[in-house]
């Protein structure tokens, strides 16, 4: 029988069902089969791979395989639905520490005995794979602190980061060279683990620099990265399931990063060169207040409510932090009883992690129909009688289409200042994460909501 | 103050200048009301109300007259109604300054400070106290209730089972107040109503009303003349219109002509010939019939019927809804009365700094101030907004051709090289590397923005799949790689089942 050849075709069957796993989630009602497919996929490859090519060490294995399920399936049970960032990050960085693992552990196989262009074009393969798989790993740690508030989310910006990247860049291209030279001649284990050291700082100084309202770009393009260092594995290893497996995740991740970089109108590259939100003079100028406020409280906010016909919700990264989303949904349940037509508007941005919001209001079984996206709401705004935002800023910036040279300039946003009434729950008068000041909050027709988004909505909702 | 109403003694004049609801409102600004028995009966309004109001009920119009401060009407006075007027008296009525010459000069000399109705600038702030538009929009309404009357169908299309009824075509020139009251009134009726302005501004208006404007093929001439009314056109303009409504003449039932220029005799739009091509049974309703018509043939005050068409030139529109047209008018009136008394202390001031009491004042103290100062602002601020929307435009960059066929000439060279000095398989891999991003590509766009999360979770647990690199280590003799195999398959089975674990437990709370 050709082992080979099963393998082979099993890696092929695995390949199909990945891609149906993803093609599953362009719609709420194929996305659980789609998980199924791609549970499936992943069983069939290692099947495969264990029993064609295992010969040795099973209860090393065995012991490792469940072990590691048995944390994965804890955390996965374990995690809050708002800390759903920092898991994705976590997982991102071993994905980078399996690709740096098992580069090593291939560089360092005795068993291979390539020469010339192939060995070269293998050391390259398997330097690469470090490389990517190094800055994942780093880079995936620094946005899990920064995610979970270990660190801070205010970006690191050294002195003339730029020139330190293009540095360190260098430096990793030099490194190249003299690995590929020194493992011709049979060495090349000090320049690869130098560089595995530079490509570990660069993923670390690359995610400090950059600002918290970045992080859904930060955690989709870690994301791409995993996948990229899954496909590097895969060439290294001349394995076409991990290359393909590695293209689909890479370029899915770095679709979303597409996708969150036109949501805030903002250049790939000037997300990842950071600094963001510490912007020079045009932003002192404008961040200062622009007008009086007008207070509402709870009672007034339910009696405003429930007379509506017509309400749009506007949930930001506020709400996740105050964990509001369920008494949001009981108030949502209240409103809709009383034939009031109440919508959810999502911003692309909303949040830490691309879909965030979503995930945040299926957690509260919100209805997915009546969560609908920016693009689908936008225009119905002037027929909106109230306008709820929860702990949303700059996704609710008029001067984001006003004010074209300001941070946040050309950003689409959610255009809710023209519903009859908007509503905003903050916590304080302070400035989003561009640190531009909201000139929503001093329209006419917006009342301010002071104080932590649940304890306020809790009385909302007593109120009704 | 004393606050007189005299019964209107016009001949059928059936309105009347306060309401009983108005008079209460009145009194409690604190002014006196007297009204001349038997005033609002025309328009239903009860001498008992007025009395339950608070208002003394008199039989004796000399008394009224004689002993107001503050005379409130609805008409101008006639000349013996002038002549009873005296100085220190306040007039406030429709006056027509323009039109009555030689009343204005009456009311001068007799020293009466007289306010016409007309006269008040059509500025936003005045809007409350515009009984022209409130009588317009009764008149618009009520040209349609007279069409109706006789207009021989249903305006509305129906399917029944006699037949079928075709709607009536309305076609309503001149979409003013009064116009889009008619355009709504007949569109609420059920017919198929399209309207014609030579103002370009309201073409939204009478499209927000569902009706069809009807456009001129003509280079754009603006007809918007101060004060949001409109302006005489320029003669190939008239002769594209009269063409356009000669087609339509054709075509429609009903046409209501609403087309008024300030301070010239209303323009002629329809021929007797045009009236001559329309359908037998077809009615034209002429708003216009008292500034001379816009129908060639309507007789002002008269329903004609000529050539089986009939011709409607009612002049006193709002007069046959009296009610209705009663309370509008009252309520103007309070409304300036209420700016006039700015303590609500029955004590009327004339502020002549107040712009709209300063414009609706013609006469005051023996002297004539009509005509005001022209107002500063114009109801609709015109030629503005196509400037600046106009202005980005001009920003926006051409995009270079260019651009992306160099780059895609660059990847091109590059792949080349690449494949001149790869061993082959690498480029079968590499092969199999391009084509994966290319599905990649196109199956996640597909992806919905809700699921990014799961997507990103689900994408986390398959790029997992280096675990098979571990795997094909974990095998190898030697201790070390061993063991660094075994950390990784650790790490990365976390991440397989915790990937998929936690999309699972995401997929399973979205729900319809």
């Amino acid at each position: 029988m050709n082992i080979d050849g099963i393998i082979s075709a099993s890696y092929i069957v695995a390949t199909i069902l990945f891609i149906l796993a993803l093609g599953g989630l362009s719609d709420q009602e194929t996305a659980r089969r789609g998980n199924w497919y791609g549970i499936s996929g992943m069983l069939i490859a290692l099947i495969a791979t264990m029993l064609g090519v295992i010969t040795q060490n099973y209860t090393i294995l065995f012991a490792a395989l469940v072990v590691g399920g048995s944390i994965g399936l804890l955390a996965a049970r374990r995690v809050k639905m708002t800390q759903m960032p920092e898991l994705v990050a976590i997982l991102h960085s071993l994905v980078g520490a399996a690709a740096v693992a098992v580069g090593f552990a291939n560089f360092m196989d005795p068993n291979s005995h390539l020469v010339g262009v192939e060995l070269t074009v293998h050391d390259i393969e398997t330097y690469i794979g470090i490389l990517i798989g190094a800055v994942t790993f780093s880079g995936s740690v620094i946005a899990f602190g920064k995610l979970s508030g270990r660190i801070g989310g205010q970006p690191l910006t050294l002195p003339g980061r730029h020139w330190l990247n293009l540095l360190l860049l260098i430096a990793a291209i030099w490194f190249a060279r003299d690995f590929v030279l020194a493992s011709a001649a049979g060495g090349g284990m000090l320049p690869l683990l130098i560089m595995t050291v530079i490509a570990l700082l660069f993923g670390m100084h690359m995610v400090l620099a950059i600002g918290g309202a970045d992080m859904p770009v930060v955690v989709s393009m870690l994301n791409s990265y995993s996948g990229w260092a899954a496909a590097a594995t895969g060439f290294m290893l001349n394995n076409d399931l991990l290359i393909v497996t590695g293209a689909l995740v890479g370029s899915s991740g770095a679709i979303l990063s597409y996708i969150m970089c036109r949501a805030m109108n903002r250049k790939f590259f000037a997300v990842i060169a950071g600094g963001f939100g510490t912007g020079g003079g045009s932003t002192a100028a404008t961040s200062e207040q622009q007008g009086e406020v007008i207070p509402i409280d709870a009672e007034a906010t339910a009696a405003l409510l429930k007379n509506a016909g017509e309400v749009m919700i506007i949930p930001g990264y506020g709400m996740a932090v105050a964990q509001a989303q369920h008494v949001v949904y009981e108030i949502v349940k209240e409103l809709r009883a009383e034939g009031v037509n109440v919508r959810f508007g999502i911003h692309p941005v909303a949040g830490r992690m691309p879909g965030h919001m979503n995930v945040l209001l299926a957690e509260a079984k919100v209805p997915y129909d009546i969560v609908f996206e920016m693009d689908e709401v936008n225009e119905d705004f002037p027929k909106v009688d109230v306008s709820v935002v929860i702990g949303a800023n700059d996704i609710v910036n008029p001067s984001a289409l006003t004010d074209l040279d300001g941070p946040i300039g050309g950003m689409p946003v959610l255009e809710c200042w023209k519903s009859k009434t908007t509503i905003v729950l903050k916590r304080s008068m302070a400035t989003g994460y561009a640190g531009v000041q909201n000139p929503l909050f001093f329209e006419d027709n917006t009342r301010m909501l002071f104080g932590d988004a649940k304890d306020t909505l809790d009385a909302v909702f007593k109120a009704l | 103050m004393r606050i007189g109403v005299p019964r209107e003694i016009y001949a059928g004049e059936k309105r009347v200048a306060t309401t009983p609801d108005v008079a209460t409102q009145l009194i409690k600004m604190g002014f006196e009301l007297a009204i001349e028995s038997g005033a609002g009966a025309a328009a239903s309004f009860s001498d008992t109300a007025y009395k339950t109001a608070g208002c003394t009920v008199t039989a004796s119009a000399d008394e009224i007259w004689s002993s107001s401060d503050i005379i409130l009407k609805v008409r101008g006075p006639d000349d013996g109604e002038a002549a009873r007027l005296k100085a220190g008296q306040t007039l406030i009525s429709f006056l027509w300054p323009a039109q009555n010459p030689e009343l204005l000069q009456q009311l001068t000399e007799q020293g009466v400070t007289a306010l016409a109705m007309d006269s008040i600038p059509r500025i936003s702030r005045a809007q409350k106290m515009d009984a022209l538009s409130s009588m317009a929009n009764i008149a618009g309404y009520r040209a349609i209730v007279e069409a109706a009357q006789h207009f021989g169908r249903f305006f509305t299309g129906q399917i029944t089972a006699a037949g079928k009824v075709p709607p009536a075509k309305v076609l309503v020139i001149g979409a003013g107040v009064a116009g889009l009251a008619a355009i709504g009134t007949a569109k609420s009726m059920g017919a198929i109503v399209r309207s014609f302005d030579t103002r370009p501004e309201v073409k939204e208006q009478i499209e927000s009303m569902d009706a069809e404007f009807l456009m001129l093929d003509f280079e754009d001439e603006d007809g918007s003349g101060e004060g949001g009314y409109a302006k005489v056109m320029s003669e190939e303009f008239i002769k594209a219109e009269m063409a356009l409504f000669a087609e339509q003449a054709r075509d429609v039932d009903i046409i209501i002509t609403t087309a008024l220029i300030p301070g010239k005799p209303a323009p002629r739009l329809i021929t007797a010939k045009m009236v001559e091509s329309m359908k037998d049974g077809s009615v034209v309703v002429d708003l216009a019939a008292e500034q001379g018509g816009n129908c060639e043939l309507t007789e002002a005050d008269k329903v004609i019927r000529h050539n089986g068409v009939t011709l409607i030139g009612y002049t006193d529109l709002p007069s046959r809804l009296a009610t209705q047209s009663s309370q509008l008018y009252a309520t103007n009136l309070r409304h300036l009365l209420a700016d006039m008394t700015p303590a609500k202390d029955g004590q009327i001031v004339v502020d002549m700094e107040d712009e709209v009491i300063r414009g609706a004042t013609v006469c005051k103290d023996g002297e004539t101030t009509w005509p005001p100062p022209a107002p500063k602002l114009s109801a609709a601020p015109r030629k503005v907004e196509p400037v600046s929307a106009s202005t980005p435009k001009v920003e926006e960059t051409r995009r270079s051709v260019f651009g992306p066929i160099v780059g895609m000439v660059i990847a091109g060279l590059a792949l080349l090289g690449m494949g001149a000095v790869s061993p082959p398989s690498f480029m079968a891999h590499f092969t199999v590397f391009v084509l994966a991003c290319f599905i990649g590509y196109m199956v996640i766009w597909n992806v919905k923005a809700a699921l990014h999360t799961p997507l990103m979770s689900v994408t986390n647990a398959i790029s997992s799949i280096i675990i098979i690199g571990a795997l094909l280590q974990i095998s190898s003799g030697i201790e070390l790689i061993t063991w660094i195999a075994a950390g990784t398959v650790l790490i990365a089975s976390i991440n397989i089942v915790g990937g998929f674990a936690v999309t699972h437990r995401m997929l399973e709370m979205f729900r319809k």
